[in-house]
């Protein structure tokens, strides 16, 4: 069976302007539209386009988070995924204790690939997949704009600071997706129905029989950031050369 | 003695053809904001000579190891990161730059070592405690890291370049006998945008957004940068639009970027873009939208009509340059 294993989290959807809570312990989520991250869908969508090609044989979407996730793996399944599992925690993980945990779904489900999003846009740390990759002792392709599989190989193009960057990766292997990987499909109305039949499989650590690392970063506390202060409107381009030379930037 | 360093650094150093990136000055200034530490970089190069000379000549560097390997050739995290897991123990600290070269590599490391990674280091509170921007730099985390050994990456937009040595310092040759993977091979690399100012690095940026409505309209742009001696940025709406490369986009997911002057030509300022130009010293907004949310953040703000804007001022910053025989 040739399987990927997608991860989706649920986080603060990306239109959303996040408010610092006034004790400093986070930000406000109470209330607040939730959705899938948005390079998890990315990733989801590459993995059902390579099933559509017919390259895999089942995808498995894979959470770890709170009970409410659920919502986003029944989001993942209406748009394709043929089953999803939560690993149900509390307290939201840090990446090496999430690497850990994907670790054991992936020994339990050999999947031929794993595609995660480059980052959370949420805490925005960028680690789970490169994190995986290491536990498992296999390639990681960070931040792929194209992937393309052959047989035992994926060949992907990465987006790094300089241009573009093809590596080849013997699989299975760990995929993250950068924006421009693909454009995800809408979920339509009679798929949202159809994944309500489809297996979603809540377990917990406990169960999964997960030892995780102690804890090696702690939030001491969250802040707005700082503001710029309010700047000068100009009427034309004369005036806005004058301001620029007040600066003292040109 | 007080100067008895407390901390040791190894800041892995980020280098291209020969070249040692700024990001890792960068990651030196971070370094030495960290009270009574040593401070090494790390090269690891099939050909670490040029690279390793010019590491050295950073200041308040104590050592320059190197790892010179053929498969160390091209920047392969699953291959350097076994390199540096083997040089860790020496050390309290791992750093690297927060550029997609120690985004890849870095994490790695962590994973290897046991440890969670501190991501895009803003400001140092202490050895063990720092800031950090989360939520596309809409908040700020005060982070503290508990683990054996801090890992972390340096937002480098939030720090200067290290100043040059009087002195260089000492280069040593580490020999390490660590089994590489051969799992991950390079294939090839396509720079697409070499002729302008390095967009990470530049002093001057000008940056278009889908208001300039197709490729052929960012030649105004173009024109503008090169009487500013400006790098080109762009916002995610126009590399999705194709008009420029994907290398060029500056935003949450594309490049953090710290200027002292930043232009941005009808761009209306989606959160995800404000999050990559924060740090720029001036922020100047051509909009013909007024309540579009770049004008927010921006210092010198105009509303008007870009195409015509920015032909005037592109003559005007020409005509200046010419009349006042300075350097633009």
């Amino acid at each position: 069976m040739n399987r990927i294993l997608v991860g989706i989290k649920r986080v603060v959807d990306f239109s959303v302007r996040v408010r610092v809570k006034p004790d400093g312990s986070g930000v406000v989520t109470d209330g607040v539209k939730m959705s899938i991250n948005p390079f998890d869908e990315i990733a989801l969508e590459e993995a059902l386009r390579i099933k559509e090609r017919g390259l895999a044989d089942e995808i498995i979407a894979v959470s770890i988070g709170p009970a409410e996730a659920q919502q986003q793996l029944r989001t993942a399944l209406a748009m394709g995924a043929d089953r999803a599992v939560l690993v149900q925690v509390g307290e939201p993980l840090e990446p090496l204790a999430l690497a850990h945990v994907l670790l054991e779904l992936v020994q339990q489900h050999q999947p031929q690939l794993v595609i995660l999003g480059k980052q959370a846009i949420d805490d925005d740390n960028g680690q789970t997949g490169q994190m995986l990759a290491a536990l498992w002792d296999r390639p990681q392709a960070t931040f792929a704009s194209k992937l393309e599989l052959d047989g035992a190989h994926a060949r992907v193009t990465r987006e790094v600071d300089a241009g573009l960057e093809t590596v080849e990766v013997d699989l299975p292997a760990v995929v993250t997706t950068d924006l421009r990987l693909n454009e995800p499909r809408y979920v339509k109305l009679p798929d949202i129905m159809k994944a309500k039949r489809k297996p979603l499989d809540v377990t917990t650590l406990a169960a999964l029989g997960v030892t995780l690392p102690a804890a090696s970063t702690c939030t001491l506390k969250v802040e707005p950031p700082p503001v710029r202060a309010r700047g000068v409107r100009v009427a034309s381009a004369a005036e806005l050369l004058t301001a620029l030379e007040q600066r003292g930037v040109l | 003695m007080s100067a008895m360093p407390v901390s040791a650094i190894l800041i892995i150093a980020e280098h291209a053809q020969g070249r040692l990136n700024a990001s890792t000055a960068k990651c030196v200034r971070c370094a030495q904001a960290i009270e009574r530490a040593a401070i090494d970089i790390a090269v690891l190069a099939a050909d670490v000579g040029a690279i390793a000379a010019q590491a050295a000549q950073l200041e308040g560097i104590r050592r320059v190891v190197t790892i010179e390997r053929p498969e160390n050739a091209e920047a392969l995290a699953a291959v350097l990161a076994p390199q540096i897991v083997a040089l860790a123990p020496q050390y309290t600290h791992v750093l690297g730059p927060s550029t997609t070269f120690g985004k890849d590599l870095m994490p790695r490391v962590a994973a290897l070592l046991g440890v969670s990674q501190i991501s895009d280091i803003m400001a140092v509170e202490s050895e063990r405690r720092f800031r950090r921007p989360i939520y596309a730099n809409n908040a700020v985390a005060t982070v503290e890291a508990s683990g054996h050994i801090v890992v972390a990456t340096v937002r480098t937009a939030s720090f200067q370049p290290a100043a040059a040595a009087a002195k260089a310092a000492p280069i040593e040759p580490a020999t390490l006998s660590v089994a590489l993977p051969a799992h991950t091979r390079f294939v090839s690399r396509s720079q697409v945008s070499v002729d302008r100012p390095d967009l990470q690095t530049a002093a001057r940026v000008v940056s278009g957004g889908r208001a300039l409505a197709s490729a052929e309209n960012f030649q105004i742009l173009y024109h503008l940068a090169d009487a500013l001696g400006a790098a080109v940025g762009a916002s995610r709406a126009a590399v999705d639009a194709g008009y420029v490369p994907n290398d060029l986009q500056v935003g949450q997911t594309g490049k953090i970027i710290a200027p002292e002057l930043y232009i941005a030509l009808g761009i209306s300022g989606a959160i995800q873009h404000l999050t990559g130009i924060k740090d720029a010293r001036t922020i100047v907004a051509i909009n013909k939208d007024g309540e579009a949310p770049i004008f927010e953040v921006a210092d010198i703000g105009l509303v008007g009509d870009l195409f015509q804007i920015v032909p005037e001022l592109e003559a005007l910053i020409r005509a200046r340059t010419k009349g006042s025989g300075a350097k633009a």
